[in-house]
């Protein structure tokens, strides 16, 4: 028996950090960082005697992620207690959703293993808050509570259990993520911590009931998702192969080992009894609320896309590439918007800029440079101020040190050489130089000349301009 | 003059015409309390200086002209499970023994809106939970009409000191008749608003969809006052009803004639005292007397209420309660190795016997397996005792029975026996349960001099019409005129 023998079923439980200005139940702010317990009150600290007030801005943008992912919306929903101990939980339960979640029964699109598209469904999506964070020995010894993070709103998207391979699982919480940035809900800065998922795996043989499943919590890395599911998949397929079985068991992946490990406490069989919040009114949503939402809804990726081959002419598998990242297809328009080149934009971001990004491992929100700084390279290709050899330089540097191009390629003393007479001096040394090329030339081998522009490059650091080096060569080598 | 027998309005009159100063009135107090308070034990915490400086700084203000309104300067006490900023909030537990409350209740605002001069935060059953103050953590209070007595509970504190005249007035809170018992206990006028009425933001809770603050006072027309101070729509609290105010002193018509007045028999059948039952009977002949309807109905659905009663409030509780964990405030066991140890043994050490009870009876009720049998039951049941009321006041304006089947009982007669205690709660939960208003007011004493309590319960937001006819009555009889707390028995 081998992998391929298995089926692989993969469910995904996708927290999102609502990136409303203040928390779900009072009014501190939700930024990320700021000094311990500096952005805290008595309600997010659980003092004695505080109340929750739910922020209406937390229903509104749970209700847009909701009908982005072509849920139904429920109009009659609450808030409930999931009761445990944790000290970074100050009120010794966390305020969610138990059995009345705002939204119910979507899905989304993305492309299987064999390229086609396949939905994947939703069974729903629900309101939460934050817990707090646990400093272990970073103020002198024992662990200390930070709780600016205790209320800031989460959204939970729980997935039926449809994905097939690590891969399905990635562009799964790719397109989840896309969705969340587009409707403007979620910043998902994975890195730091605003999108993390919980990760369920089970493998079958094809025709059996689906295998025990083991849960992975709170991955914050495509990278680490991908490579956890793969290590589970086969740690699972090995263990039934030698005769054991799986243990439905929450496991902790650990990146530097490259492997998951058991979280196994018996005394942890947690009960968290829940019930509804009794502090909190119901939740009731009117139609027209609900449909005010959809009508104001931003434009998805499905639409950019569809423009972006209309409009611009790009093909289907640059505008799905572009417009997979929200931050992408912003700096695409943006960019585009000021140098008026659909295609030149988008061969940058597709090509040097997604190589850089590959190599450095980051998102696309990552990319410090603006869409502004990005127009202007390019159209100081199309001046011809530089090359797009020091274009590539120019990006790189944007990478580096983001300024104005213009500041970049002046410091650097990178402008192009598109003088007459420099050119002309620049062709006339590089002739003397060559010899043997000049006659293999005027030999017919066309070749050489190639050969001698390049050695003009070389020799200008790659600041002649190519156009009038080969025509200054041409017109010398026929003289 | 006796200024600490005076009701808070006849204090407001000698306040406008000048025949007593702000300073003087504290003064009294505190007098009364250095006097009393060895016998009574109603505080947690006094703020006797504190209050005579303030009167100083309040009396000056009034006197330039800084600060007007008609109660500035006027004392008060404060149950301690409501926060006021600066001040301990020990809710009479070990757990927050020290605890200094950083924020104000709304209900603080409101009452510091109003200049009034905060004396102190009175005793009460740890965590409010229990029906004769033996369950705080510190010490018992007594009840001012016989020392060997207690005061009811859980506002205990509250209820001892108005009646002991070491506070004019006082905040309790109600749950499951903790404002109302007390006050009967004591021979006071207690209320419990109708949930929704008074803002919850910053009184600690026990069970959130039960608790109410309400008035603990001398007489009608003080309940009425502090009622208007305290009641109004808080943004902090959701649960809190946005509904136009009413001023409650406006209402007070000495005028019962055609008040429909339904008494449910099932309240005066078996384990009330018949002292109790007789008592309550002439105070119902009274309202005969001056024109009221009265007709006997059954409100079978009652029964269920305690049941329902205690495992709502317990699995509140259990939830409500987790906070007090050791980690951020309150008290920490020196017991521990681990993080388990440490939550185990803090709340262990930390809560006394009765909240632990009460803990694991919620937690057990709100357990997988037990959820539906017992917390979903007890709410389908509260839907019933609710529409049982709702029929009952399409026929009745108010309905009538005891506050308690029975009289204040000797400290430490009870305290072996919790379910007898639990039993005793009977007239007062499905008013907190169905959420309507109910207020307490003082029909006589029974053969040994103790105050028999009498409650009026209002359909919802009808504290208009429940406060009318206690009003009413009170004049018809003048409680406060014929019987006084005498301090009986006590260290001999």
């Amino acid at each position: 028996m081998s992998r391929s023998d298995y089926e692989v079923v993969i469910g995904l439980e996708v927290h999102a950090e609502l990136s409303t200005k203040t928390k779900i139940f009072c009014s501190c702010p939700t930024e990320f960082g700021g000094d311990p317990n500096t952005h805290t009150c008595p309600v997010c600290m659980a003092m004695p005697g505080a109340l929750p007030v739910l922020n209406e801005k937390v229903v509104e943008y749970a209700v847009k992620a909701g009908l982005a992912t072509n849920c139904e919306i429920s109009r009659d929903s609450k808030n409930d207690r999931k009761n445990y101990f944790y000290p970074d939980l100050p009120k010794s339960y966390q305020i969610s959703q138990f059995d009345k979640p705002l939204c119910e029964h979507g899905y989304v699109e993305i492309e299987d293993d064999e390229g086609n598209l396949k939905k994947v469904r939703i069974l729903r999506i629900h309101i939460e808050e934050d817990a707090g964070k646990l400093n272990h020995n970073e103020f002198g010894g024992g662990s200390l509570v930070d709780l600016n993070r205790a209320g800031v709103p989460l959204i939970e998207t729980v997935s039926e259990p449809d994905l097939r391979s690590a891969k399905e699982a990635e562009n799964y919480l790719r397109k989840l993520k896309s969705i969340f940035e587009y409707i403007e809900v979620s910043d998902c800065k994975m890195q730091e911590g605003s999108l993390r998922a919980d990760v369920n795996v089970s493998v079958h043989k094809p025709g059996t009931p689906f295998g025990t499943r083991t849960e992975m919590k709170n991955m914050n890395s495509f990278r680490s998702i991908v490579r956890a599911i793969e290590y589970e998949i086969d740690r699972q397929i090995d263990v039934i192969e030698d005769g054991g079985v799986i243990e439905q068991e929450t496991l902790r992946w650990d990146d530097v080992s490259g492997r998951t490990f058991s979280m196994r406490d018996k005394e942890d069989a947690q009960d968290y009894r829940y019930f509804p919040d009794p502090d909190l009114v119901a939740i009731r949503l009117p139609e027209d609320y609900i449909e005010e939402i959809r009508k104001n809804l931003p434009e998805l990726p499905e639409s950019r896309k569809e423009r972006y081959t209309s409009e611009y002419g790009l093909s289907e598998k640059d505008a799905n590439l572009l417009t997979a990242s929200k931050y992408m297809s912003n700096l695409f328009e943006g960019a585009n918007k000021i140098c008026n080149n659909p295609k030149a934009v988008a061969n940058w971001l597709l090509s040097d800029i997604s190589r850089i990004l590959n190599e450095k491992e980051m998102e696309p929100e990552q990319i410090p440079f603006t869409a502004e700084q990005l127009a202007k390279m390019i159209e100081l290709i199309e001046k011809g101020t530089i090359s797009s050899a020091i274009g590539k330089k120019v990006i790189t540097e944007l990478f580096e040190n983001p300024k104005d191009p213009e500041e970049i390629i002046k410091e650097k003393g990178w402008i192009q050489i598109s003088d007459e007479g420099a050119i002309k001096e620049v062709v006339m040394k590089i002739l003397e130089a060559n010899p043997q090329s000049v006659s293999d030339f005027k030999a017919g081998k066309d070749k050489a000349l190639g050969f001698l522009v390049g050695q003009a490059m070389k020799e200008t650091r790659g600041q002649a301009n190519p156009q009038m080096l080969n025509k200054m060569f041409l017109e010398e080598l026929n003289k | 003059m006796n200024i600490t027998e005076l009701t808070v309005h006849e204090l407001k009159d000698k306040l406008a015409s000048k025949e007593l100063t702000v300073s003087e009135i504290t003064k009294a107090y505190v007098d009364r309390i250095n006097e009393k308070e060895s016998e009574v034990g109603a505080f947690v915490t006094t703020y006797c200086d504190e209050a005579i400086s303030k009167a100083k700084e309040i009396e000056e203000k009034v006197n330039s002209g800084e600060i007007k309104g008609e109660l500035a300067g006027i004392p008060i006490g404060i149950k301690d499970n409501i926060n006021v900023k600066g001040a301990k909030t020990t809710c009479s537990s070990k757990m927050l023994e020290n605890f200094v409350s950083p924020y104000d209740a709304t209900v603080t605002e409101k009452l510091n809106a109003e200049n009034l001069i905060n004396l102190g935060k009175l005793n009460m059953d740890e965590f409010a939970m229990g029906g004769s103050t033996e369950h705080s953590a510190f010490h018992n209070t007594q009840n001012p009409w016989n020392l060997n007595c207690v005061p009811g509970g859980s506002s205990g504190g509250s209820a001892a000191a108005v009646a002991a005249g070491m506070v004019p007035w006082a905040l309790g809170s109600d749950t499951g008749g903790s404002i109302r018992q007390p006050a009967s206990f004591c021979g006071v006028v207690g209320l419990k608003p109708t949930y929704g009425l008074v803002s919850r933001y910053g009184l600690v809770a026990f069970a959130s969809s039960l608790d109410q603050i309400g008035p603990i006072t001398k007489d009608v027309e003080d309940c009425a006052m502090l009622l208007n101070i305290i009641t109004g729509h808080d943004e902090k609290d959701t649960t809190s009803e946005n509904i136009e105010k009413v001023d409650y002193t406006k209402v007070l018509k000495n005028d019962v004639k055609g008040l429909r007045i339904g008494v449910p028999k099932e309240f005066y059948a078996e384990g009330i005292n018949e002292e109790v039952k007789a008592k309550l009977e002439e105070a119902i002949a009274k309202y005969k007397e001056l024109g009221a309807e009265v007709e006997e109905f059954s409100l079978d659905v009652a029964k269920y209420s305690l049941a329902s009663y205690y495992i709502i409030a317990c699995a509140e509780a259990s939830s409500n309660l987790g906070r007090f964990d050791g980690i951020r405030y309150g008290y920490r066991t020196e017991n521990y190795t681990n993080l388990r140890e440490l939550f185990r043994n803090s709340r262990s050490e930390g809560f006394g016997e009765e909240v632990k009870r009460r803990i694991m009876l919620g937690t057990y009720v709100l357990s997988s397996g037990y959820y539906d049998a017992y917390y979903k039951k007890a709410q389908q049941v509260r839907t019933l005792v609710r529409s049982e009321f709702n029929k009952a006041f399409e026929k009745y304006d108010v309905i009538i029975t005891p506050t308690s089947p029975v009289v204040a009982f000797e400290t430490g007669s009870k305290s072996n026996n919790p379910l007898e205690m639990y039993l005793a709660d009977i007239c007062t939960v499905s008013v907190n349960i169905a959420g309507l208003p109910g207020i307490s007011i003082p029909c006589g004493v029974d053969s040994n001099g103790m105050p028999v309590g009498m409650q009026i319960i209002g359909n919802r937001f009808e504290e208009s019409t429940i406060l009318n006819a206690a009003y009413t009555y009170e004049q018809a009889t003048k409680f406060r005129d014929n019987y006084k707390p005498e301090f009986k028995g006590g260290a001999e």
